[in-house]
Protein backbone atom coordinates (compact mmCIF):
# COMPACT_ATOMS: atom_id res chain seq x y z
CA UNK A 1 0.00 0.00 0.00
CA UNK A 2 2.76 2.47 1.10
CA UNK A 3 4.58 1.56 -2.23
CA UNK A 4 1.98 2.27 -4.35
CA UNK A 5 1.29 5.33 -2.39
CA UNK A 6 4.89 6.57 -2.80
CA UNK A 7 4.72 5.23 -6.61
CA UNK A 8 1.55 7.77 -7.13
CA UNK A 9 3.56 10.74 -4.95
CA UNK A 10 6.08 10.54 -7.59
CA UNK A 11 3.83 10.67 -10.49
CA UNK A 12 2.26 13.94 -9.39
CA UNK A 13 5.23 15.51 -8.29
CA UNK A 14 6.35 15.24 -11.83
CA UNK A 15 3.16 16.39 -13.11
CA UNK A 16 3.33 19.70 -10.94
CA UNK A 17 6.45 20.71 -12.06
CA UNK A 18 5.09 20.29 -15.74
CA UNK A 19 1.63 22.51 -14.76
CA UNK A 20 1.69 26.36 -14.30
CA UNK A 21 0.86 29.43 -15.10
CA UNK A 22 3.42 29.32 -18.11
CA UNK A 23 1.21 26.34 -19.57
CA UNK A 24 1.58 22.77 -19.76
CA UNK A 25 4.98 21.09 -20.68
CA UNK A 26 8.72 21.38 -19.72
CA UNK A 27 9.23 25.00 -18.24
CA UNK A 28 12.08 27.39 -18.51
CA UNK A 29 14.55 26.94 -15.72
CA UNK A 30 14.07 29.66 -13.81
CA UNK A 31 10.19 29.23 -13.27
CA UNK A 32 11.21 25.69 -12.53
CA UNK A 33 13.66 26.40 -10.18
CA UNK A 34 11.73 29.54 -8.24
CA UNK A 35 8.01 28.90 -8.67
CA UNK A 36 7.09 25.22 -9.44
CA UNK A 37 9.75 23.54 -7.14
CA UNK A 38 8.84 25.27 -3.98
CA UNK A 39 5.51 24.94 -4.88
CA UNK A 40 6.02 21.57 -5.39
CA UNK A 41 7.82 20.83 -2.52
CA UNK A 42 5.78 22.89 0.16
CA UNK A 43 2.62 20.81 -0.97
CA UNK A 44 4.48 17.53 -0.15
CA UNK A 45 5.78 18.63 2.92
CA UNK A 46 2.11 20.51 4.40
CA UNK A 47 0.08 17.41 2.72
CA UNK A 48 2.39 14.95 4.82
CA UNK A 49 2.43 16.93 7.82
CA UNK A 50 -1.82 17.26 7.80
CA UNK A 51 -2.78 13.67 6.88
CA UNK A 52 -0.39 12.39 9.65
CA UNK A 53 -1.28 15.10 12.27
CA UNK A 54 -4.95 13.82 11.78
CA UNK A 55 -4.09 10.03 11.79
CA UNK A 56 -1.53 10.48 14.95
CA UNK A 57 -4.26 12.96 16.72
CA UNK A 58 -7.09 10.35 15.60
CA UNK A 59 -4.81 7.37 17.51
CA UNK A 60 -3.77 9.24 20.72
CA UNK A 61 -7.43 10.74 21.64
CA UNK A 62 -9.35 7.21 20.12
CA UNK A 63 -11.46 9.89 18.81
CA UNK A 64 -12.22 9.69 14.59
CA UNK A 65 -13.44 13.38 14.67
CA UNK A 66 -9.58 14.45 15.60
CA UNK A 67 -7.92 16.83 13.14
CA UNK A 68 -5.94 19.41 13.53
CA UNK A 69 -8.18 22.23 11.77
CA UNK A 70 -11.03 20.94 13.64
CA UNK A 71 -9.21 20.83 17.14
CA UNK A 72 -8.50 24.88 16.66
CA UNK A 73 -4.40 24.00 15.86
CA UNK A 74 -4.51 25.14 12.48
CA UNK A 75 -6.86 27.96 13.54
CA UNK A 76 -4.23 28.80 16.02
CA UNK A 77 -1.27 28.83 13.97
CA UNK A 78 -3.01 30.94 11.61
CA UNK A 79 -3.46 33.50 13.89
CA UNK A 80 0.07 33.13 15.03
CA UNK A 81 1.12 33.75 11.29
CA UNK A 82 -1.55 37.32 10.74
CA UNK A 83 -0.39 38.54 14.12
CA UNK A 84 3.28 38.24 12.85
CA UNK A 85 1.80 39.42 8.93
CA UNK A 86 -0.19 42.42 10.79
CA UNK A 87 3.09 43.93 12.43
CA UNK A 88 4.94 43.49 9.32
CA UNK A 89 7.58 41.17 11.57
CA UNK A 90 7.36 38.92 8.32
CA UNK A 91 8.41 41.89 5.93
CA UNK A 92 11.27 42.87 8.27
CA UNK A 93 12.52 39.02 9.13
CA UNK A 94 11.78 36.34 6.98
CA UNK A 95 11.54 32.63 9.14
CA UNK A 96 9.15 34.94 11.60
CA UNK A 97 5.97 34.27 9.40
CA UNK A 98 7.11 30.46 10.19
CA UNK A 99 8.18 31.00 13.86
CA UNK A 100 4.60 32.76 14.61
CA UNK A 101 2.86 29.64 12.97
CA UNK A 102 4.46 27.61 14.99
CA UNK A 103 3.83 29.58 18.59
CA UNK A 104 0.08 29.94 17.16
CA UNK A 105 0.03 26.28 16.56
CA UNK A 106 2.10 25.66 20.18
CA UNK A 107 0.16 27.46 21.97
CA UNK A 108 -3.20 25.31 20.38
CA UNK A 109 -1.56 22.29 21.47
CA UNK A 110 -0.81 23.25 24.51
CA UNK A 111 -4.48 24.13 24.89
CA UNK A 112 -5.82 20.11 23.75
CA UNK A 113 -3.10 18.79 26.77
CA UNK A 114 -4.87 21.32 29.12
CA UNK A 115 -7.97 19.49 27.96
CA UNK A 116 -6.69 15.83 27.27
CA UNK A 117 -5.14 16.19 30.44
CA UNK A 118 -8.59 15.45 32.30
CA UNK A 119 -9.63 13.13 30.12
CA UNK A 120 -7.99 11.72 27.07
CA UNK A 121 -10.60 11.04 24.79
CA UNK A 122 -14.41 11.63 24.28
CA UNK A 123 -16.52 14.52 23.52
CA UNK A 124 -14.37 16.86 26.00
CA UNK A 125 -11.13 17.11 24.26
CA UNK A 126 -13.39 17.91 20.82
CA UNK A 127 -15.35 20.61 22.71
CA UNK A 128 -12.22 22.29 23.85
CA UNK A 129 -10.98 22.14 20.60
CA UNK A 130 -13.84 23.68 19.14
CA UNK A 131 -13.23 26.69 21.51
CA UNK A 132 -10.17 27.19 20.86
CA UNK A 133 -11.04 26.99 17.22
CA UNK A 134 -13.66 29.67 17.50
CA UNK A 135 -11.45 31.83 19.94
CA UNK A 136 -8.46 31.65 17.04
CA UNK A 137 -11.55 32.53 14.23
CA UNK A 138 -12.69 35.39 16.66
CA UNK A 139 -9.19 36.99 16.78
CA UNK A 140 -8.43 36.76 13.06
CA UNK A 141 -11.52 38.41 12.52
CA UNK A 142 -10.23 41.45 14.71
CA UNK A 143 -7.22 41.56 13.15
CA UNK A 144 -9.26 42.16 10.35
CA UNK A 145 -11.30 44.57 10.81
CA UNK A 146 -8.48 46.31 12.88
CA UNK A 147 -6.51 46.02 9.48
CA UNK A 148 -4.45 49.00 8.78
CA UNK A 149 -5.85 49.57 4.86
CA UNK A 150 -7.74 47.33 2.49
CA UNK A 151 -4.57 46.37 0.73
CA UNK A 152 -3.83 44.51 3.80
CA UNK A 153 -7.34 43.37 5.07
CA UNK A 154 -7.77 41.91 1.22
CA UNK A 155 -3.81 40.42 1.74
CA UNK A 156 -5.06 38.50 4.93
CA UNK A 157 -8.41 37.18 4.00
CA UNK A 158 -6.94 35.89 0.53
CA UNK A 159 -3.84 33.88 2.67
CA UNK A 160 -6.63 32.85 5.05
CA UNK A 161 -8.09 30.91 2.55
CA UNK A 162 -4.93 28.90 1.79
CA UNK A 163 -2.65 29.25 -1.27
CA UNK A 164 0.78 28.19 -2.48
CA UNK A 165 1.39 30.73 -5.31
CA UNK A 166 4.59 32.58 -5.33
CA UNK A 167 5.85 31.18 -2.11
CA UNK A 168 9.69 30.57 -2.61
CA UNK A 169 12.35 28.48 -1.84
CA UNK A 170 13.51 30.88 1.00
CA UNK A 171 10.00 29.38 2.37
CA UNK A 172 10.69 26.19 1.74
CA UNK A 173 13.74 25.78 3.43
CA UNK A 174 12.56 27.63 6.67
CA UNK A 175 8.94 25.74 7.04
CA UNK A 176 10.80 22.41 5.28
CA UNK A 177 12.78 21.13 7.86
CA UNK A 178 10.71 21.74 11.19
CA UNK A 179 8.15 19.90 9.31
CA UNK A 180 10.36 16.91 8.16
CA UNK A 181 11.08 16.82 12.44
CA UNK A 182 7.51 16.56 13.36
CA UNK A 183 7.09 14.17 10.67
CA UNK A 184 9.71 11.81 12.39
CA UNK A 185 8.26 12.70 15.78
CA UNK A 186 4.90 11.58 14.86
CA UNK A 187 5.81 8.47 12.96
CA UNK A 188 7.78 7.28 15.80
CA UNK A 189 4.28 7.10 17.55
CA UNK A 190 2.37 3.87 16.20
CA UNK A 191 3.28 1.33 19.05
CA UNK A 192 2.32 3.65 21.73
CA UNK A 193 -1.08 4.75 19.40
CA UNK A 194 -1.62 0.33 19.54
CA UNK A 195 -0.96 0.46 23.26
CA UNK A 196 -3.43 3.21 23.92
CA UNK A 197 -6.11 2.03 22.12
CA UNK A 198 -6.27 -0.98 24.54
CA UNK A 199 -6.56 1.92 27.68
CA UNK A 200 -4.43 3.68 30.09
CA UNK A 201 -4.15 1.13 32.35
CA UNK A 202 -2.99 -0.75 29.62
CA UNK A 203 -1.03 1.31 28.12
CA UNK A 204 1.04 2.27 31.27
CA UNK A 205 1.59 -1.03 31.99
CA UNK A 206 3.29 -1.43 28.33
CA UNK A 207 5.83 1.13 29.38
CA UNK A 208 4.01 3.89 26.98
CA UNK A 209 1.80 5.97 29.70
CA UNK A 210 -0.85 8.22 27.77
CA UNK A 211 0.38 11.32 29.14
CA UNK A 212 3.70 10.62 27.58
CA UNK A 213 2.08 10.02 23.92
CA UNK A 214 0.06 13.00 24.13
CA UNK A 215 3.22 15.29 25.07
CA UNK A 216 5.03 13.77 22.10
CA UNK A 217 1.50 14.12 19.93
CA UNK A 218 1.54 17.66 20.98
CA UNK A 219 5.41 18.21 20.28
CA UNK A 220 5.24 16.67 16.73
CA UNK A 221 1.47 18.50 15.36
CA UNK A 222 3.40 21.57 16.36
CA UNK A 223 6.10 20.93 14.19
CA UNK A 224 4.58 19.31 11.21
CA UNK A 225 1.26 21.84 10.59
CA UNK A 226 2.14 25.06 12.52
CA UNK A 227 5.24 25.72 9.91
CA UNK A 228 2.64 24.74 7.30
CA UNK A 229 -0.26 26.65 8.55
CA UNK A 230 2.41 29.91 8.63
CA UNK A 231 3.56 29.74 5.26
CA UNK A 232 0.24 28.41 3.13
CA UNK A 233 -2.68 29.76 5.65
CA UNK A 234 -5.80 27.90 6.05
CA UNK A 235 -5.96 23.81 4.33
CA UNK A 236 -8.58 21.85 6.05
CA UNK A 237 -10.31 18.67 5.70
CA UNK A 238 -6.52 16.67 4.76
CA UNK A 239 -5.84 15.53 8.31
CA UNK A 240 -9.94 14.24 8.91
CA UNK A 241 -10.49 12.64 5.56
CA UNK A 242 -6.91 10.84 5.07
CA UNK A 243 -7.09 8.39 7.41
CA UNK A 244 -10.48 7.34 7.13
CA UNK A 245 -9.93 6.89 3.54
CA UNK A 246 -7.22 4.57 4.21
CA UNK A 247 -8.36 2.44 6.96
CA UNK A 248 -10.48 0.03 4.76
CA UNK A 249 -6.95 -0.67 2.96
CA UNK A 250 -4.17 -0.50 5.64
CA UNK A 251 -6.38 -1.93 8.42
CA UNK A 252 -7.26 -0.10 11.61
CA UNK A 253 -4.70 -0.42 14.16
CA UNK A 254 -3.42 3.54 14.69
CA UNK A 255 0.18 2.32 13.17
CA UNK A 256 -0.76 0.94 10.16
CA UNK A 257 -2.11 3.92 8.93
CA UNK A 258 0.61 6.09 10.00
CA UNK A 259 2.72 6.12 7.07
CA UNK A 260 0.16 5.99 4.55
CA UNK A 261 -1.08 9.20 5.70
CA UNK A 262 1.60 11.35 5.69
CA UNK A 263 2.01 10.01 1.69
CA UNK A 264 -1.39 10.34 1.04
CA UNK A 265 -2.10 13.84 2.73
CA UNK A 266 0.93 14.85 0.24
CA UNK A 267 -0.85 13.54 -2.58
CA UNK A 268 -4.16 14.95 -1.49
CA UNK A 269 -2.60 18.69 -1.04
CA UNK A 270 -0.33 18.22 -3.96
CA UNK A 271 -3.70 17.19 -6.30
CA UNK A 272 -5.68 19.63 -5.23
CA UNK A 273 -2.78 21.98 -5.91
CA UNK A 274 -2.05 20.96 -9.48
CA UNK A 275 -6.23 21.57 -9.64
CA UNK A 276 -5.50 24.68 -8.58
CA UNK A 277 -2.81 25.58 -11.12
CA UNK A 278 -5.21 23.58 -13.87
CA UNK A 279 -8.02 25.83 -13.58
CA UNK A 280 -7.21 28.87 -15.34
CA UNK A 281 -5.49 26.83 -17.82
CA UNK A 282 -8.64 24.80 -18.31
CA UNK A 283 -11.89 26.75 -17.25
CA UNK A 284 -12.25 30.36 -17.93
CA UNK A 285 -11.30 31.37 -14.85
CA UNK A 286 -9.72 34.66 -13.87
CA UNK A 287 -7.60 33.68 -10.68
CA UNK A 288 -6.20 30.34 -9.38
CA UNK A 289 -8.99 28.93 -7.01
CA UNK A 290 -7.60 28.88 -3.52
CA UNK A 291 -5.92 25.81 -2.41
CA UNK A 292 -7.89 25.54 0.80
CA UNK A 293 -11.15 25.70 -0.58
CA UNK A 294 -10.17 22.99 -3.18
CA UNK A 295 -9.17 21.11 -0.81
CA UNK A 296 -12.29 21.24 1.28
CA UNK A 297 -15.06 20.82 -1.89
CA UNK A 298 -12.61 17.60 -2.27
CA UNK A 299 -12.76 16.33 1.11
CA UNK A 300 -16.58 17.53 1.97
CA UNK A 301 -18.17 14.75 -0.34
CA UNK A 302 -15.36 12.01 1.16
CA UNK A 303 -16.65 12.62 4.36
CA UNK A 304 -19.89 12.92 3.33
CA UNK A 305 -19.35 9.51 2.06
CA UNK A 306 -17.48 8.12 5.14
CA UNK A 307 -20.20 9.48 7.74
CA UNK A 308 -22.19 6.12 6.17
CA UNK A 309 -19.74 3.65 7.21
CA UNK A 310 -18.11 5.43 10.76
CA UNK A 311 -19.40 3.61 13.76
CA UNK A 312 -17.93 6.60 16.69
CA UNK B 1 6.61 -9.39 43.27
CA UNK B 2 6.81 -7.35 46.92
CA UNK B 3 4.85 -4.66 47.90
CA UNK B 4 5.55 -3.26 51.25
CA UNK B 5 2.59 -1.12 53.23
CA UNK B 6 0.02 0.43 50.89
CA UNK B 7 -1.19 3.40 50.74
CA UNK B 8 -3.66 4.46 47.88
CA UNK B 9 -6.17 7.46 47.60
CA UNK B 10 -8.10 8.00 44.55
CA UNK B 11 -10.09 11.23 44.09
CA UNK B 12 -9.83 11.83 47.96
CA UNK B 13 -11.47 8.76 48.52
CA UNK B 14 -8.78 6.14 50.72
CA UNK B 15 -8.95 2.36 48.80
CA UNK B 16 -5.88 0.94 50.40
CA UNK B 17 -4.76 1.09 53.71
CA UNK B 18 -1.16 0.04 54.04
CA UNK B 19 -1.36 -3.12 52.46
CA UNK B 20 1.58 -5.47 52.66
CA UNK B 21 2.12 -8.54 50.41
CA UNK B 22 4.73 -10.54 48.45
CA UNK B 23 4.26 -13.45 45.96
CA UNK B 24 7.01 -15.29 43.81
CA UNK B 25 6.87 -18.05 41.37
CA UNK B 26 5.40 -21.16 41.68
CA UNK B 27 2.41 -19.62 43.23
CA UNK B 28 -0.66 -18.87 41.51
CA UNK B 29 -2.30 -15.87 44.42
CA UNK B 30 -6.12 -15.58 44.00
CA UNK B 31 -7.37 -11.89 45.76
CA UNK B 32 -10.82 -12.04 46.17
CA UNK B 33 -13.42 -9.85 48.06
CA UNK B 34 -16.49 -7.64 47.97
CA UNK B 35 -16.71 -5.18 45.07
CA UNK B 36 -15.12 -2.17 46.17
CA UNK B 37 -12.54 -3.65 48.81
CA UNK B 38 -9.68 -2.37 46.78
CA UNK B 39 -8.71 -5.64 44.56
CA UNK B 40 -8.35 -3.79 41.49
CA UNK B 41 -6.60 -0.62 42.73
CA UNK B 42 -4.25 -3.25 44.65
CA UNK B 43 -3.29 -5.11 41.49
CA UNK B 44 -3.12 -1.67 39.35
CA UNK B 45 -0.58 -0.19 42.33
CA UNK B 46 1.42 -3.35 41.51
CA UNK B 47 1.44 -3.06 37.96
CA UNK B 48 2.74 0.29 38.73
CA UNK B 49 0.25 2.36 36.38
CA UNK B 50 -1.32 4.29 39.23
CA UNK B 51 0.06 7.87 39.29
CA UNK B 52 3.43 7.97 40.27
CA UNK B 53 3.90 4.30 39.91
CA UNK B 54 6.79 2.60 37.79
CA UNK B 55 5.87 -0.19 35.46
CA UNK B 56 8.16 -2.90 34.66
CA UNK B 57 6.89 -3.51 31.05
CA UNK B 58 9.12 -6.43 30.49
CA UNK B 59 9.03 -8.05 33.57
CA UNK B 60 5.19 -7.97 34.67
CA UNK B 61 2.05 -7.91 32.27
CA UNK B 62 -1.06 -6.38 33.67
CA UNK B 63 -4.43 -7.00 31.78
CA UNK B 64 -7.43 -4.73 32.76
CA UNK B 65 -10.53 -5.24 33.88
CA UNK B 66 -13.21 -5.96 30.68
CA UNK B 67 -10.36 -4.74 28.62
CA UNK B 68 -11.41 -3.70 25.08
CA UNK B 69 -9.31 -2.43 21.89
CA UNK B 70 -10.83 1.05 20.80
CA UNK B 71 -9.81 0.42 17.61
CA UNK B 72 -10.70 -2.48 15.24
CA UNK B 73 -7.06 -4.46 16.39
CA UNK B 74 -6.87 -7.80 14.99
CA UNK B 75 -5.87 -10.88 17.45
CA UNK B 76 -2.81 -10.86 16.27
CA UNK B 77 -2.31 -7.22 16.33
CA UNK B 78 -3.29 -7.23 20.01
CA UNK B 79 -1.26 -10.06 20.92
CA UNK B 80 1.79 -7.97 19.12
CA UNK B 81 1.33 -5.43 21.40
CA UNK B 82 3.04 -7.53 24.15
CA UNK B 83 6.13 -7.41 22.65
CA UNK B 84 6.16 -3.67 23.37
CA UNK B 85 8.22 -3.66 26.25
CA UNK B 86 10.36 -5.68 24.21
CA UNK B 87 11.06 -3.52 20.87
CA UNK B 88 10.40 -6.33 18.32
CA UNK B 89 7.98 -8.37 16.74
CA UNK B 90 9.18 -11.57 17.04
CA UNK B 91 6.72 -13.81 15.55
CA UNK B 92 7.85 -17.11 17.41
CA UNK B 93 6.32 -15.69 21.02
CA UNK B 94 3.47 -14.11 19.67
CA UNK B 95 2.34 -17.10 17.63
CA UNK B 96 3.19 -19.13 20.39
CA UNK B 97 0.78 -16.88 23.12
CA UNK B 98 -2.29 -17.22 21.05
CA UNK B 99 -1.64 -20.94 20.70
CA UNK B 100 -1.70 -21.32 24.33
CA UNK B 101 -4.71 -18.92 25.04
CA UNK B 102 -7.01 -20.89 22.14
CA UNK B 103 -6.81 -17.74 20.07
CA UNK B 104 -4.78 -18.99 17.13
CA UNK B 105 -7.20 -19.91 14.80
CA UNK B 106 -8.92 -16.29 15.37
CA UNK B 107 -5.48 -14.74 14.27
CA UNK B 108 -6.80 -12.74 11.75
CA UNK B 109 -10.20 -11.43 13.21
CA UNK B 110 -11.18 -8.40 14.96
CA UNK B 111 -11.14 -8.68 18.67
CA UNK B 112 -14.32 -5.92 18.95
CA UNK B 113 -16.41 -8.42 16.72
CA UNK B 114 -15.24 -11.60 18.91
CA UNK B 115 -17.63 -12.60 22.15
CA UNK B 116 -16.71 -11.12 25.14
CA UNK B 117 -14.67 -14.80 26.54
CA UNK B 118 -12.62 -15.00 23.10
CA UNK B 119 -11.65 -11.09 23.52
CA UNK B 120 -10.81 -11.98 27.14
CA UNK B 121 -8.71 -14.86 25.51
CA UNK B 122 -6.74 -12.28 23.22
CA UNK B 123 -6.06 -9.69 25.91
CA UNK B 124 -4.31 -12.79 28.04
CA UNK B 125 -2.33 -13.57 24.98
CA UNK B 126 -0.97 -10.13 24.86
CA UNK B 127 0.21 -10.61 27.94
CA UNK B 128 1.34 -14.25 27.31
CA UNK B 129 3.71 -12.90 24.48
CA UNK B 130 5.09 -10.65 26.93
CA UNK B 131 6.36 -13.66 28.33
CA UNK B 132 6.94 -11.87 31.86
CA UNK B 133 7.93 -12.82 35.11
CA UNK B 134 4.43 -11.95 36.81
CA UNK B 135 0.78 -12.26 35.38
CA UNK B 136 -1.27 -9.37 37.12
CA UNK B 137 -4.69 -10.11 35.45
CA UNK B 138 -7.83 -8.87 36.83
CA UNK B 139 -10.84 -10.99 36.80
CA UNK B 140 -9.96 -13.08 33.71
CA UNK B 141 -12.76 -15.58 33.87
CA UNK B 142 -15.09 -12.47 34.30
CA UNK B 143 -18.41 -13.32 32.06
CA UNK B 144 -16.97 -16.62 30.75
CA UNK B 145 -19.01 -20.03 30.73
CA UNK B 146 -18.12 -22.32 33.47
CA UNK B 147 -16.10 -24.79 31.17
CA UNK B 148 -14.11 -21.95 29.88
CA UNK B 149 -13.03 -20.18 33.39
CA UNK B 150 -12.38 -23.89 34.51
CA UNK B 151 -9.77 -24.00 30.85
CA UNK B 152 -8.45 -20.19 31.91
CA UNK B 153 -7.56 -21.36 35.56
CA UNK B 154 -6.19 -24.72 34.06
CA UNK B 155 -3.59 -22.86 31.85
CA UNK B 156 -3.21 -20.27 34.60
CA UNK B 157 -2.30 -22.81 36.91
CA UNK B 158 0.36 -24.69 34.38
CA UNK B 159 1.72 -20.92 33.85
CA UNK B 160 2.03 -20.62 38.15
CA UNK B 161 4.47 -23.31 38.36
CA UNK B 162 6.68 -21.47 37.24
CA UNK B 163 5.90 -17.81 37.40
CA UNK B 164 4.17 -15.45 39.74
CA UNK B 165 0.57 -15.53 38.60
CA UNK B 166 -2.25 -13.33 41.03
CA UNK B 167 -5.57 -12.73 39.34
CA UNK B 168 -8.29 -10.79 41.36
CA UNK B 169 -11.25 -13.20 41.19
CA UNK B 170 -14.87 -13.06 42.19
CA UNK B 171 -15.58 -16.58 42.21
CA UNK B 172 -14.33 -18.04 44.99
CA UNK B 173 -15.21 -21.51 44.03
CA UNK B 174 -12.35 -21.10 41.32
CA UNK B 175 -9.97 -19.60 44.17
CA UNK B 176 -10.37 -22.73 46.05
CA UNK B 177 -9.92 -25.28 42.79
CA UNK B 178 -6.88 -24.17 41.39
CA UNK B 179 -4.53 -21.03 43.52
CA UNK B 180 -2.35 -21.62 46.13
CA UNK B 181 -2.82 -18.80 47.75
CA UNK B 182 -6.27 -16.96 48.58
CA UNK B 183 -5.93 -13.11 50.04
CA UNK B 184 -8.95 -11.60 51.19
CA UNK B 185 -9.30 -7.84 51.19
CA UNK B 186 -11.84 -6.00 52.72
CA UNK B 187 -12.36 -2.14 52.53
CA UNK B 188 -8.59 -1.52 51.46
CA UNK B 189 -7.20 -4.24 54.33
CA UNK B 190 -5.87 -7.74 53.97
CA UNK B 191 -7.94 -10.27 56.35
CA UNK B 192 -6.67 -13.19 55.10
CA UNK B 193 -3.63 -14.44 53.28
CA UNK B 194 -3.31 -18.17 53.69
CA UNK B 195 -4.10 -21.30 51.50
CA UNK B 196 -7.19 -21.41 50.30
CA UNK B 197 -9.09 -23.92 52.35
CA UNK B 198 -8.02 -21.82 54.98
CA UNK B 199 -8.48 -18.58 54.25
CA UNK B 200 -11.78 -19.41 52.93
CA UNK B 201 -13.97 -18.58 56.41
CA UNK B 202 -12.00 -14.80 55.71
CA UNK B 203 -13.84 -14.76 52.89
CA UNK B 204 -16.99 -15.83 53.51
CA UNK B 205 -17.26 -13.17 56.17
CA UNK B 206 -16.04 -11.04 53.92
CA UNK B 207 -18.71 -12.06 51.04
CA UNK B 208 -21.53 -11.77 54.20
CA UNK B 209 -22.03 -15.66 52.90
CA UNK B 210 -22.48 -18.69 55.01
CA UNK B 211 -19.43 -20.14 52.85
CA UNK B 212 -18.56 -24.24 53.76
CA UNK B 213 -16.56 -26.18 51.20
CA UNK B 214 -16.73 -29.97 50.15
CA UNK B 215 -13.80 -32.30 49.44
CA UNK B 216 -14.90 -31.32 45.57
CA UNK B 217 -14.57 -28.05 46.27
CA UNK B 218 -17.97 -27.11 45.80
CA UNK B 219 -18.92 -24.37 47.89
CA UNK B 220 -22.31 -25.45 50.00
CA UNK B 221 -24.19 -23.98 52.50
CA UNK B 222 -23.23 -24.60 56.06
Amino acid sequence: MNAALAAGLVLLAGLSLLVGAAGFGVPDGIILWQLRMPRTGLALVIGAGLGLSGAVLQGALRNPLADPGLLGIGGAAALGGVVVFYWGLSAAFAPALVLGGLAGAAAGCGALLAFAGRAPSGPAVILGGIAVSSLAAALLALALTLAPNPFALAEIAFWLMGGLEDRTLTHLAIAGPLILIGLGILLRLGPSLDALGLGEATAASLGRPASRTLIWTALGVTLAVGPGAAVAGGIGFVGLVVPHLLRPWCGQAPSRVLGASALAGAMLVLGADILARAGPLLLPLQAEPRLGVLTALLGTPVLIALSRQVRA
Amino acid sequence: MKIDAAYVALGGRPVLHGVSFAAGPGELVALCGPNGAGKSTLLKFMAGVLPGGRPEPRHTAYVEQGARSAWGLTVAEVAALGRIPHGDRAAAPIEQAMRVCGVWPLAGHRVDRLSGGQARRAMLARAFATAPDTYLLDEPTADLDPAAAHEIMALLAETARSRTVIVVLHAVELALRYATRLVVLQNGRITADAPPTQALPAAAAAFGLPYGVDPEYRLLPP
